[in-house]
């Protein structure tokens, strides 16, 4: 394997891992945050139990999301140090407050995790809500950071000399909003439409109906509140793609020429030689409509791109196709879950509903993989977008492939362990935390 | 505000070594118990760090941020030529980390927690064995960034005498604090005897350590007798630590934990300043005899005004916190 290939096989490998554990850490201390926050008020002990649940859940998903996250930190040098020590000082506003955000999720988390029964009953749960607000925070900084990288500002790129260095404006560059946005709601979406989905499977499978239906209400609230809210910002970001970062607007949508009135390409295979899309399907002007608001307006097409600044076509366009098909049957489940809701009594017996939840276990993680491959492999082939080539970028040290190795058996086995231990603790909850049956 | 972000830096380091350090060290303790005491040795420190392991791994996350951010040519150049030793660690601190969270909170009791002892316990000798390596290897002198080939830029540049030595002195510091940090931490008097032993036998170990330390540097033609021995600072700072070690072993038999801890502590702190004191502001020593200094290879001003303010604002945030956590941990110990 080629040692830049490799490279970036590892840094994929690593951010597409992490990304499933902050997302985690990110959005269960508000579930916990819920249930708890009915436990105190109703005394109810199920409540109770869904929150040590939970809590137990989140600790092997933080600590293993923290240890991810410090590898990260490091293998931004160890993997791009011609990149670091250019952007380093330029976009580290984020991450030097983000250190922060963390110090206080972890100090937060000690409180919750080990002062059940010795706090104060509201001074417990406000940590939790801390723990929640604190990675909420974090999770924003870092997009802003990524961000930066698709939308550089806040520096003067001069003679290949950065000046007039301004982190304050870095971090507050264009994308910074939409992509935060769209991330955090991605974060909800996908943890809630996954925890909903589990408990939705133990209530078919009549296992702790009263716990786990507690469980699956709060899940399923904030995942569908997320996902119909995530297809608006999903909007708004592609508006912004069109505007800061055409090329990756074409190759998301396969769009080869430029044109007025341009169709909206659904599924099909990217023909990169022939510059064709075959087997697709096409909606006229709509494509126009989605980035600029106009049937009638012109796109941008990859003819216009010199050929050594495109990003790769068929990836970015099957991701995007899947991250938006997957958006739009979370979005529909929602609006059924709403439906339901409000209309019948005992919606909770429809089986048919669980049943969507549990075929959507995996569709929230799966759409936020995708919609992280549109946006770092449609950058490519730059790190930072207009000024330095990801391959200018990547260090010198040979022999990257075994490191890119040894990182993804490391997490394969991770992975698998803690898919075992979640499976354990679900086997679990009968035992431990049963009220209701004794 | 460059000056404020280098004491950050330092004092992050420093806390990294000695909370950080405590926690490695009680895997390296557990390590080295006997098989009967392992459980007992375990609860102890589980009870002991559970809570904060967490925080005090950020004061690495820091330390690297500070350096990424307001010392990107230092960040890189080590990134590139300590690349191996770097993975290690970073192999040691996934490994010690899941390995701890799993121990604990796996659901089900059973033959898997034999697994996840092993690996914390080694993750927890392997992860300060590299870090201390990474620490002797930036001053070694050996770093060459003008390497023609790979063995001399990215093996030697770490495997050599001094910088293994180093190593080993880093672990038997960790192993140290712990034993000491445990002293206070049990609930019957055995324990109590047992780790009383385990501080003596590590402070020896640490000192054999620190000898091997400076034959190495002899050997390597690291004049590192000089930097000790060679400026008032050094002299007082070995000094204080010497002195306080006599009180250390005039005091351990007593098993007081919260003198015994300062003192541990104190010594430390000693062995920090003296080793850095004399070559600052240049932490990264290069090979052709280049330096790369804090002062001079800075980031652009703006930056480092900003990271200085954000770390001060963040300090008004964490510092009370973190002191609440540590403290009432300490008063009342967790019941279950
Ligand atoms: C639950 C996950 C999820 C779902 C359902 C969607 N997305 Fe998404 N999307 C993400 C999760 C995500 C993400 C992983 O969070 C990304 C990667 C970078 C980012 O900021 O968010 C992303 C990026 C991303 C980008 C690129 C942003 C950039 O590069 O700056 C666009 C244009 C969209 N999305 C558009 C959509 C549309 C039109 C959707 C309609 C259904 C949609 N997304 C659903
Ligand atoms: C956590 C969610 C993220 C995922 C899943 C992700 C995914 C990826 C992928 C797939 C690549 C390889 C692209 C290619 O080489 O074709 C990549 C590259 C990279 N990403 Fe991200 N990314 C994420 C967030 C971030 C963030 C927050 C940053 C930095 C602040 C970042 C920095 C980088 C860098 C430096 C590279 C290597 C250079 C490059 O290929 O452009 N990523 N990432
Ligand atoms: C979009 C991408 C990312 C998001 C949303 C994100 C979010 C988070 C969150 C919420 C946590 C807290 C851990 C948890 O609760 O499980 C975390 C941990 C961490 N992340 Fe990321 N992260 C991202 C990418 C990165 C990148 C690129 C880096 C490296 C530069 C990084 C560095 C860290 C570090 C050092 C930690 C550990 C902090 C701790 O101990 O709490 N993250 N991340």
């Amino acid at each position: 394997m080629d040692d830049f290939i490799a490279a970036r096989s590892q840094m994929a490998l690593s951010l597409g891992f992490h990304i499933i554990f902050s997302c985690i850490g990110m959005v269960m201390p508000f579930f916990m945050a819920v249930s708890h926050y009915y436990w105190i008020k109703t005394n109810n002990d199920v409540y109770k139990n869904v929150t040590k649940a939970w809590s137990k859940g989140v600790a092997i998903f933080f600590a293993t999301g923290a240890v991810s996250g410090t590898v990260l930190s490091f293998e931004l040098g160890l993997l791009w140090p011609t990149f670091m020590k250019h952007a380093g000082p330029i976009f580290g506003m984020p991450f030097s407050l983000e250190g922060t955000a963390f110090f206080i999720e972890a100090i937060a988390l000690g409180f919750f995790l080990y002062g059940w029964g010795r706090f104060n009953k509201w001074f417990h749960w406000f940590t939790g809500v801390i723990v929640g607000i604190s990675g909420l925070i974090s999770g924003i900084l870092v997009v802003a950071a990524n961000a930066w990288m698709n939308s550089p500002a806040g520096f003067d790129y001069v003679d290949g000399q950065y000046i007039n260095i301004d982190p304050i404006k870095a971090m507050f560059n264009k994308a910074w909003f939409s992509q935060s946005l769209h991330m955090s709601l991605a974060a909800f979406a996908a943890t809630g439409f996954a925890v909903a989905g589990i408990h939705a499977l133990m209530i078919l499978k009549n296992k702790n109906v009263l716990f786990h239906t507690k469980a699956f209400k709060i899940a399923a609230v904030f995942g569908c509140i997320a996902a119909l809210l995530q297809t608006v910002s999903g909007d708004h970001s592609a508006k912004d793609i069109a505007k800061r970062q055409p090329a990756k607007l074409a190759a998301m949508e396969a769009h080869f020429k430029t044109e007025s009135s341009a169709s909206l390409i659904i599924g099909g295979i990217p023909n990169e030689k022939t510059k064709t899309v075959d087997y697709a399907i096409r909606i006229p002007g709509a494509l126009s409509f989605l980035a600029h608001g106009d049937f009638k307006s012109e796109v941008k097409g990859l003819d216009q791109i010199p050929a050594d600044e495109q990003p790769p076509v068929a990836i970015t366009h099957y991701a995007f196709q899947v991250m938006v098909g997957l958006g739009t049957i979370m979005m529909l489940i929602a609006v059924l879950y709403f439906i339901a809701v409000l209309r019948k009594k005992n919606w909770r017996n429809s089986k048919w509903l669980l049943k969507l939840f549990v075929l959507a276990t995996p569709m929230g993680f799966i759409a936020v993989e995708a919609g992280w491959t549109v946006t770092e492999v449609g950058r490519q082939p730059w790190i930072i977008n207009g000024v330095m080539k990801t391959k200018d970028a990547v260090t010198p040290m040979p022999g990257i492939a075994y490191s890119f190795y040894l990182f993804t058996a490391v997490y394969f086995s991770l992975a698998l362990i803690v898919i075992y231990m979640l499976y354990r603790q679900i086997k679990m909850v009968g035992k431990l935390y049963d009220v209701d049956n004794g | 505000m460059l000056y404020v972000v280098i004491a950050y830096l330092w004092v992050s380091v420093l806390l990294y070594l000695l909370m950080g350090g405590a926690d490695f060290g009680a895997g390296i303790i557990e390590l080295f118990t006997s098989k009967k005491n392992r459980p007992r040795t375990h609860r102890t420190m589980y009870r002991a760090i559970g809570p904060i392991w967490e925080a005090n791994h950020m004061w690495l996350i820091i330390a690297i941020v500070i350096l990424f951010v307001g010392f990107p040519e230092i960040y890189s150049t080590m990134s590139v030529s300590l690349h191996i030793p770097l993975t290690a660690m970073l192999l040691g601190i996934i490994a010690r980390g899941t390995a701890f969270t799993f121990r604990h909170y796996d659901a089900v009791v059973d033959d898997m927690q034999v697994i996840y002892r092993r690996i914390f316990m080694y993750a927890s000798c392997i992860t300060p064995l590299f870090l201390g390596i990474i620490a002797g290897s930036a001053v070694s002198g050996k770093i060459d960034p003008g390497a023609h080939n790979f063995l001399e830029g990215y093996i030697f540049s770490w495997l050599n005498l001094f910088s293994v030595a180093v190593g080993i002195f880093t672990v038997a510091i960790c192993g140290f604090l712990a034993a000491v940090y445990l002293i206070g931490e049990t609930d019957n008097e055995e324990d109590t005897q047992r780790f009383i032993a385990k501080a003596r036998t590590t402070n020896i170990i640490a000192a054999i350590a620190g000898v091997l330390v400076f034959i190495a540097a002899k050997i390597d033609g690291i004049p590192l007798k000089e930097w000790v021995f060679g400026n008032a600072v050094g002299i007082s700072a070995i000094t204080a630590a010497s002195l306080s070690l006599v009180l250390f072993w005039w005091l351990v038999k007593k098993g007081k934990r919260f003198i015994l801890r300062v003192l541990a502590g104190f010594q430390v702190t000693m062995i920090l300043l003296t080793t850095t004191y004399r070559h600052f502001p240049d932490i990264v020593l290069l090979k052709n005899g280049a330096h790369l200094s804090l002062l001079e290879n800075s980031g652009h001003e703006k930056t480092i005004y900003s990271l200085g303010l954000a770390l001060l604002i963040g300090s008004i945030f964490i510092l009370p916190a973190l002191f609440y956590l540590v403290y009432d941990f300490q008063k009342k110990k967790i019941k279950s």
